[in-house]
């Protein structure tokens, strides 16, 4: 397997007198989607805003291929290749496809904007992607379905080269079709050899798309396995319990 | 994966059909579309330009002579000017409603330093334009550093501006404006020579841009618009500017002993500022920065962008371009008093914008709004002048044109929202 894409070790994170995140564990590999579970307030937000740089890390070790680096802000995980396409999308309605795709890293030419070189360059990406429901890339975002918009975050995820893909529950507004689609969308870019991290609530898309499982409880990692390794109730009962028979965390609390 | 990028390429090409597939009809059909799911771009601004037009014409023919086509480009210099600027906070879904007070200002500034210390007219201008850059640079700082809403930061701006003017002009003294390239601004004309010339350059170079641009998508293998429709668009300009021109350069002396024809000197004034301001929003990152701050600004944070600076720079700009609505608004009066910039300069001013197309909701506009809409108001004030009604109709008419104008805007918005 060699080293993963992306490694923390004993992540520690609080806000105030709460603390967050304890001793996390987390390993991503590339060409492989990990999905991060766990159930409301359980950490997952919190932990990848911290690989994405939003919250600094209060302890712990940050490893991007096997080497140690440090995370400060969201353009210091940019530069190591880490994007993250958030729940509500972060797109402007009032720009199209692509100007959103490389709105605040766009091509210019002296002080003018490169336009026919960005749109060349966003074409290409969803067509690398597969992405055929876009009728043009000058349309408006405004005008773009829930899974379109979906797909056209994900394509401005992956325009910059990046390595580590975090997808924060892409399929939760999402109709049946379109969460096909965008599931798909998610196993191509671990196809083309990107390391997928994806949240979701949906045990079914957990199952249907990834190649690990990440069970966060109470701020802590309560077991990192492999999808083909477990069943639906084992990862329900890690979410709910935070073990599940030999998996999972030890009860610290049960002796005393 | 370079292999299969150029693949992709080709794919996407055919994924993307190319916007002259359905001909000249197929491109009127998607503008016909687009107006019907909201977004009306300049059909409002120039369906009511020809309405007043039309109207005003029937009821006192002097309204559609070559002296008060003059009389209304030169009225409409300072309101559009102002709008101009307005674009730009109206843009981020902000207001500046001191903008007016602050054009009051920045002209005091002005008067003060050319006829008060007889400085020449460019160390005028430089400071008068100066205090409007430090005059939104407050009002930047106090709205996106301090966190004050922009309507409340301005709407106190409004009231030490309005302070700040009668403190310059001791207490309402009047203060004249003399020198002669200021002046001439509003009150002087072209050499219908240099008319045409200039008139000739602006088509040209509005040709040459569209040219380069279609064809250089063309080379690259993307979309671009139809020929016919680049023609159309040039020859538009061609005939418009043509027209007008050619009624300016006519004789509007009715005194046999002088002369007076030509085209306003605000016009190539307004013409530059209007070029300068497209570019800005369209060519460059900072325009397009300006839009996505306007459209979603926790969007626009995401990506990197400085939210605050972007904000800033807005005021910063609105501010500007108010002091040259004021160095104007200065040459047109021949003076400037505690009035400038007051009663109602603002409101025309965001009327101009908004009338134009640009959204009160941020996100959507463009500089050009400021120039249609602000005609359309000069329209309003001109003609109801000449037909005779009193300030008090004007005021009202006023209002309501500018209250449909928002209510045209909302519309659209709610519009564009059930559509997509």
């Amino acid at each position: 397997m060699g080293t993963p894409l992306l490694e923390l070790r004993g992540i520690n994170k609080s806000f105030g007198p709460v603390q967050v995140l304890r001793d996390v564990a987390f390993q991503v590999h590339p060409g492989e989607v990990t999905a991060l579970v766990g159930d409301n307030g359980a950490g997952k937000s919190t932990l990848v805003k911290c690989i994405g740089g939003i919250y600094p890390i209060d302890s712990g070790e940050y490893l991007m291929e096997g080497k140690q680096v440090h995370v400060h802000n969201p353009r210091d995980a940019a530069s190591h290749g880490v994007e993250i396409v958030y729940q509500d999308l972060a797109l402007c309605d009032n720009l199209d496809i692509v100007q959103n795709m490389f709105l605040g890293r766009e091509k210019k030419s002296g002080m003018i904007l490169d336009e026919p070189t960005m749109e060349q360059l966003a074409q290409q990406t969803l067509a690398g992607l597969s992405v055929r429901t876009v009728k043009s890339v000058r349309q408006q975002v405004s005008s773009l379905s829930g899974g379109q918009r979906q797909t056209v975050a994900i394509a401005k995820a992956v325009l910059w080269n990046s390595k580590l893909v975090i997808l924060d529950e892409p399929t939760a507004a999402l109709g049946v079709a379109q969460t096909q689609q965008v599931l798909e969308l998610v196993r191509r870019l671990a196809d083309n050899g990107l390391a997928v991290v994806l949240i979701s609530h949906n045990m079914n898309d957990v199952f249907a798309v990834s190649d690990r499982i990440a069970a966060l409880y109470l701020g802590r990692m309560a077991a990192q396995v492999k999808t083909s390794e477990v069943t639906h109730s084992q990862v329900v009962e890690l979410i709910t319990s935070g073990r599940s028979g030999q998996l999972g965390l030890v009860e610290e609390g049960a002796a005393a | 994966m370079s292999a299969t990028t150029t693949n992709s390429y080709e794919a996407a090409k055919v994924a993307t059909p190319a916007k002259d597939d359905g001909g000249l009809w197929g491109y009127l059909r998607s503008y016909g579309q687009r107006v019907r799911s909201g977004d009306m771009g300049a059909l409002p601004a120039v369906l009511g330009i020809i309405v007043l037009t039309v109207v005003f014409s029937a009821a006192r023919p002097s309204f559609l002579t070559p002296l008060n086509f003059a009389n209304l480009l030169t009225q409409a210099g300072p309101i559009v000017v102002l709008g101009m600027g307005l674009v730009f906070v109206l843009l981020l879904g902000e207001i500046d409603l001191s903008a007016g007070f602050a054009s009051g200002v920045c002209a005091a500034v002005l008067a003060i330093m050319l006829t008060t210390n007889g400085y020449p007219w460019y160390v005028g201008v430089a400071a008068a334009v100066v205090t409007g850059v430090v005059i939104g640079l407050l009002l930047g700082f106090l709205v996106a550093k301090v966190g004050i809403p922009s309507f409340v930061v301005t709407l106190a701006g409004f009231l030490a501006f309005q302070g700040t003017v009668l403190w310059l002009l001791k207490e309402g003294t009047n203060i004249s404006v003399r020198d002669e390239i200021i002046i001439s601004l509003e009150n002087e004309y072209m050499p219908p020579m240099v008319g045409w010339a200039l008139g000739a350059l602006t088509v040209l170079g509005f040709a040459a841009t569209q040219l380069i641009q279609q064809r250089n998508r063309r080379r690259r293998g993307l979309p671009a618009m139809l020929w016919q429709v680049v023609a159309f668009r040039v020859i538009g300009l061609a005939v418009l500017v043509g027209v007008a021109v050619a009624v300016l350069n006519e004789e509007r002396s009715r005194n046999p002993l002088f002369s007076l024809k030509g085209v306003p000197i605000v016009v190539p004034v307004i013409g530059v500022l209007l070029l300068l301001w497209t570019f800005v929003l369209r060519r460059t990152a900072f325009g397009r920065h300006i839009y996505a701050v306007g459209g979603n600004r926790e969007a626009a944070r995401r990506a990197g962008i400085a939210v605050d600076r972007i904000r800033i720079s807005a005021f910063v700009i609105c501010s500007a371009m108010a002091a040259v609505s004021g160095i104007l608004a200065a040459s047109m009066a021949r003076s400037v008093d505690p009035n400038t910039g007051g009663s109602n300069v603002l409101l025309y001013g965001v009327a101009a914008a908004v009338i134009g197309g640009t959204s009160l909701f941020g996100g959507k506009g463009r500089v050009l709004d400021a120039v249609l809409g602000g005609l359309v108001i000069t329209m309003i004030i001109n003609g109801m002048g000449l037909v005779g009604w009193s300030s008090a109709y004007k005021y009202v008419a006023t209002g309501i044109v500018l209250l449909l104008a928002a209510s045209v805007d909302a519309f659209s918005r709610r519009r564009a929202a059930a559509s997509s």
